[in-house]
């Protein structure tokens, strides 16, 4: 048992913060002001095969693996975790299911493009009536000729309006539940496809988060990823994925809002000294350390798991669960160590808090990560 | 010329190895090794407690230093005006030639400066080497440093000092490495080992953390380039008489290959740091660029100039022109007000040696304390209005006194 | 075109501290980067590659094994090839012998169009070493370099000046040394870290691979020598601390200021 980085990730990680701390740090705090979706960050982050990390060569990925890639959420994420959801949606949700499941057309016409991180990818599956219960689809798909045609409507979808391709599921056959769902790849300008609401969010602000409309849209039959009837387990199995990728999110949340508040607190004085001094406050630092160094160990093992072909279901769902809480933990006692600084915009923390409130939810919310332990735990 | 540990003395206590600056000492079953990173600084021969550390003479190479003798120093010019590191050069380059017993001589190229030679005389030189041709008006690399290579040859100094300018790190080394000796760079310290007549070189590295007392001990010239505004500049003298030899070099047009095409002035305005006698500094601690306004305005009063550190520059509130330190310029005023700034390292590099320093700092604990003369516990944004407000009121304050 | 990059791994000196006690420099826990200028200078090589067909950028390096990953990210930024001068014999070397070495690797690598250095090491501060090769290999210089362009074979740099700068032509070869308002050096790519570490593209070479003058490298062949080390002195003398509210500081100041006569 080994916890040593690679030379490879050594170099991954120092380029990663580098990057972080030099494009994506310095606009942070404005993309979360206004709202506004970093596209010159996704921009840079494509040039660096940052968008493909995870993904062989050949398809235009940088040839690393799933820890490289947690390595890079972690990194993005310390400073901005809007960026660091941008990364993961993109190649976790609308990247992977198309390397895992789709043809090798499928993969020559849309993998290659998304994994060099010319097209941004995202994954619709939730629905104004299907959260949690992701079964209860009721967009329908219905083969038409040459086509497939789709209604319905997507809600709470992550890069939404800014993605050029999405992976989008819908009932094929509402006879058979589950059975009956399918995933389809959805091009941007597909007709009869239109961007809906865009959501006003707590946190993660400048991520584009919008409901998709689909009215008699027009796609492809070629466009059907896997079979018909397999989306829902295509879906499942993407989130397992897309749980480390939160969950490194989450983790660099909090290594973020801890690093900013232990700058802090040796520099803000009270009663004639810095306030690191009062073992109260120390005693809260060294308890947030080592729940985030617990998350991180949660983290990079079920990344190793997934890099090594070993089962991940289980632990992925465990270092997400784990990881949102100490990210909400966290972030909330670095806004209380701030004072009444930390509840002003002139300090980081109160945006990494209210940035961590989302990882409990979204990608399976904390109560579904306990169905899925519970449920390996107890077959 | 290595650096050697005596085994039988060493004991085994490591301090050599937290010493070394380049990593280059290991501990092998409890004694000290020196491995290939060094660089025979010395500093471990110091640390040593019990002396078991020891150089080594060499092979000795090189020249006959006996037929070297002269103290030559490179009088750089631009479009007709001598740089002010010029005349610092003389003035240092008299101090060394007096100590060993020699002449100064000065070297001038360019076209049609004449007059600069007999200004080089007043400022102390007993030679003036002055090479007048078209083709040197211009610096360039490839026709300065052949007029240089030649004259050395023929004249054979024993040193030669050279302004750390822009055109002086261009020139130093080509010239350095044409007649094969040693060129040692940015000194802020000269001294002569008499003994051996050696010039004893002293400059900073390590980004202005360690300093290095360097020697060229058996190749000629010494060569050494100088950081302008450190030496003191020479004293003009009217009535001084030398020798100017004016000299047609040997260069043909061929000989220059990275021709100069155009010359351009910068169009911002151009701060002096180097020559300002007050210099009003601004530091990370006035939280924004618009915190410069108020250094202008107390530097306007007090007729003196805008100084930054590099935090402040990095962070684009104001041009690089105006920073003062390690990687910026180095100045000697005779007041520098250092104002928010903490006092790294690197800054105190460029303004340690100001006559007066004055520091105003809301932290009581920061570096600059420990060199200022004065010291200003206190809020930027509080003090310094006040000490505008003082300025203008001068009279009455000093009238009050009594 | 083939250009090579002269590179050097060095300490970030801005981590560097010294240790109150002791008076010696503190390295631990420094990294290593490549040093600033010389990135810049890579950069400037790798812009010349995306423009232009048919170009390659050859990385060169003298220094302790260890350098090798200075060289990794290089290859990882896009150089083609990268090659570390390692040996013994070139331990101690000053900037002539540092420049012997680099000028023998340049000749085993064989043709050049352009050599890119960076103006200056952030450990050593000397600037000497690109003008050294210049002169080892007899081509011209351009340094100080903020600006260039490629026009027919010729080169056209502005070169900086403390107070402006020259426009200045040369034929190729020419050796450049770059400073950072040249460029923006971009990151390691991803991909490109995996092709450093795994491809083959890094070839470590000895003096003798080289065909090195063994007269002129490492400690002996230096003209420099050090004779001593030291971390620069505290100031000295005694500080005063005005005390007061800021009205007062700010009077008592401007009345020494008066009475020592520089005001």
């Amino acid at each position: 048992m080994e916890f040593k980085l690679t030379k490879e990730q050594e170099m991954i990680r120092d380029v990663m913060r580098e990057f972080a701390q030099n494009e994506v740090e310095p606009i942070a705090a404005e993309i979360d002001e206004t709202g506004r979706f970093p596209s010159e960050t996704v921009e840079k982050m494509a040039r660096y095969n940052m968008l493909g990390i995870p993904f062989p060569v050949e398809y235009g990925g940088a040839g690393g693996n799933e820890i490289d890639y947690a390595i890079a959420i972690e990194e993005l994420s310390k400073v901005c975790g809007t960026t660091g959801v941008i990364c993961s949606a993109h190649t976790s949700l609308g990247c992977w299911p198309i390397f895992r499941y789709g043809t090798e057309e499928q993969k020559q016409k849309y993998l290659i493009p998304l994994a060099k991180g010319e097209k941004l990818g995202a994954f619709g599956l939730t629905e104004p009536n299907a959260g949690t219960d992701a079964a209860g689809q009721q967009t329908v798909a219905v083969l038409d000729g040459d086509n497939y045609i789709l209604n319905g409507t997507k809600i709470f979808i992550t890069n939404g309006g800014q993605a050029d391709v999405y992976i989008i599921f819908a009932m094929t056959d509402k006879s058979k539940g589950t059975r009956g769902i399918s995933a389809f790849i959805v091009d941007k300008d597909a007709p009869g496809f239109s961007i809906g609401k865009l959501e006003d969010k707590m946190g993660i602000r400048g991520s584009s988060t919008t409901e998709l409309i689909f009215r008699d849209c027009k796609i492809p039959k070629e466009n059907l990823l896997g079979a018909e009837g397999k989306g829902f387990g295509i879906a499942m199995s993407t989130l397992d994925g897309g749980r480390i990728g939160i969950a490194a999110q989450a983790l660099g949340i909090a290594q973020g809002a801890l690093d900013e508040t232990i700058q802090y607190v040796k520099e803000r004085e009270q009663f004639g000294r810095p306030i690191a001094k009062f073992q109260g406050l120390q005693w809260m630092i060294a308890d947030m350390a080592t729940d985030i160094e617990a998350a991180r160990f949660l983290v990079y093992r079920a990344a190793y798991n997934k890099a090594n072909g070993l089962p991940y279901n289980k632990e992925a769902a465990m270092a997400k669960l784990f990881a949102a809480n100490t990210a909400m933990d966290v972030t909330t006692k670095c806004v209380q160590l701030h004072g009444g600084y930390g509840y002003t915009k002139d300090y980081p923390v109160e945006r990494m808090m209210r940035d961590a409130k989302i990882t409990e939810i979204y990608e399976g919310t904390s109560q579904v990560q306990q169905m899925v332990i519970a449920a390996n735990l107890l077959r | 010329m290595a650096v050697k540990v005596i085994s039988e003395e060493c004991i085994g206590c490591g301090t050599c190895v937290d010493a070394c600056p380049f990593d280059a000492i290991d501990m092998i079953d409890d004694k000290a090794v020196i491995n290939d990173k060094c660089t025979a600084c010395g500093t471990c021969i110091e640390a040593c407690p019990v002396d078991a550390i020891i150089k080594e003479e060499g092979e000795k190479k090189g020249v006959d230093i006996n037929q070297y003798k002269g103290v030559w120093v490179f009088a750089e010019q631009r479009a007709g005006e001598l740089l002010n590191v010029s005349i610092e050069l003389l003035g240092e380059g008299k101090k060394i030639a007096e100590q060993i017993g020699t002449d100064l001589t000065a070297v001038l190229l360019g076209k049609d400066v004449d007059n600069l030679a007999e200004t080089l005389i007043k400022y102390g030189a007993d030679n003036v080497l002055y090479g007048d041709s078209e083709l040197l008006e211009v610096y360039t690399t490839d026709g300065y440093t052949k007029v240089i290579c030649d004259l050395i040859e023929e004249r054979k100094p024993e040193i030669l000092l050279i302004g750390a300018t822009n055109i002086g790190r261009d020139l130093g080394p080509r010239i350095s490495s044409r007649v094969h000796t040693g060129l040692t760079a940015d000194c802020t310290r000269l001294e002569v080992d008499l003994e051996n007549r050696r010039l004893m070189q002293t400059r900073p590295a390590f980004g202005g953390n360690l300093m290095a007392t360097i020697i060229c001990p058996n190749h000629r010239p010494q060569m050494a380039t100088v950081r302008p505004g450190v030496m003191e500049k020479a004293k003009y003298d009217e009535n001084r008489t030398g020798n100017i030899e004016k000299f047609n070099p040997n260069l043909k047009e061929e000989d220059i290959r990275a021709k100069v095409v155009e010359t351009v002035k910068a169009k911002k305005a151009v701060v002096k740091l180097e020559e300002a006698n007050i210099i009003v500094s601004g530091g990370r601690g006035l939280g924004d660029a618009e915190g410069f306004k108020l250094i202008e305005e107390l530097a306007e009063k007090l007729d003196g100039v805008v100084g930054a550190s590099r935090a402040t520059v990095d962070a684009g509130w104001i041009d690089q022109s105006h920073q003062v330190g390690q990687t910026g310029k180095t100045v000697r005023p005779t007041v520098y007000i250092a104002c928010g700034i903490s006092g790294a390292i690197q800054h105190l590099a460029g303004m340690q040696d100001s006559d007066l320093i004055i520091a105003i700092n809301k932290d009581k604990d920061a570096p600059i304390f420990k060199v200022a003369d004065y010291g200003i516990v206190g809020d930027v944004y509080e003090v310094i209005p006040e000490l505008i407000n003082g300025l203008d009121n001068i009279d009455e304050i000093m009238a009050q006194l009594n | 075109m083939n250009i090579i990059v002269c590179i050097k791994q060095v300490p970030d000196t801005n981590e560097v501290k010294i240790d109150p006690v002791k008076g010696t420099l503190i390295r631990e826990g420094v990294p290593s980067i490549i040093n600033p200028d010389d990135k810049n200078a890579l950069e400037e090589a790798l812009r010349i590659k995306d423009e232009n067909e048919d170009v390659k950028v050859t990385v060169l390096s003298m220094g302790p094994p260890q350098a090798e990953v200075a060289l990794v990210e290089a290859i990882a930024m896009g150089a083609d090839e990268a090659i570390l001068l390692s040996d013994r014999a070139f331990a101690g070397s000053d900037t002539w012998a540092t420049s012997t070495a680099l000028a023998a690797g340049i000749k085993a690598i064989g043709d050049y169009d352009i050599i890119f250095c960076g103006r200056q090491a952030i450990d050593g501060d000397t600037a000497q070493v690109g003008p050294q090769i210049a002169e080892h290999l007899n081509i011209p210089q351009i340094t100080y370099v903020e600006e260039l362009k490629l026009e027919n074979g010729k080169v056209r740099a502005k070169r900086a000046l403390e107070d402006g700068y020259f426009v200045i032509e040369s034929e190729c070869p020419v050796l450049i040394t770059a400073i950072k308002e040249l460029n923006e050096p971009r990151y390691p790519s991803i991909r490109g870290i995996y092709k450093g570490f795994n491809g083959d593209n890094i070839k470590v070479l000895s003096a003798k691979d080289v065909n090195a003058d063994m007269d002129n490298i490492g400690l002996d062949g230096s003209p420099t020598q050090v004779n001593k080390s030291f971390t620069p002195p505290g100031r000295g003398g005694e500080s005063e601390i005005l005390e007061g509210s800021p009205k007062d500081v700010a009077r008592e100041l401007i009345v020494r200021l008066k009475e020592e006569k520089v005001i």
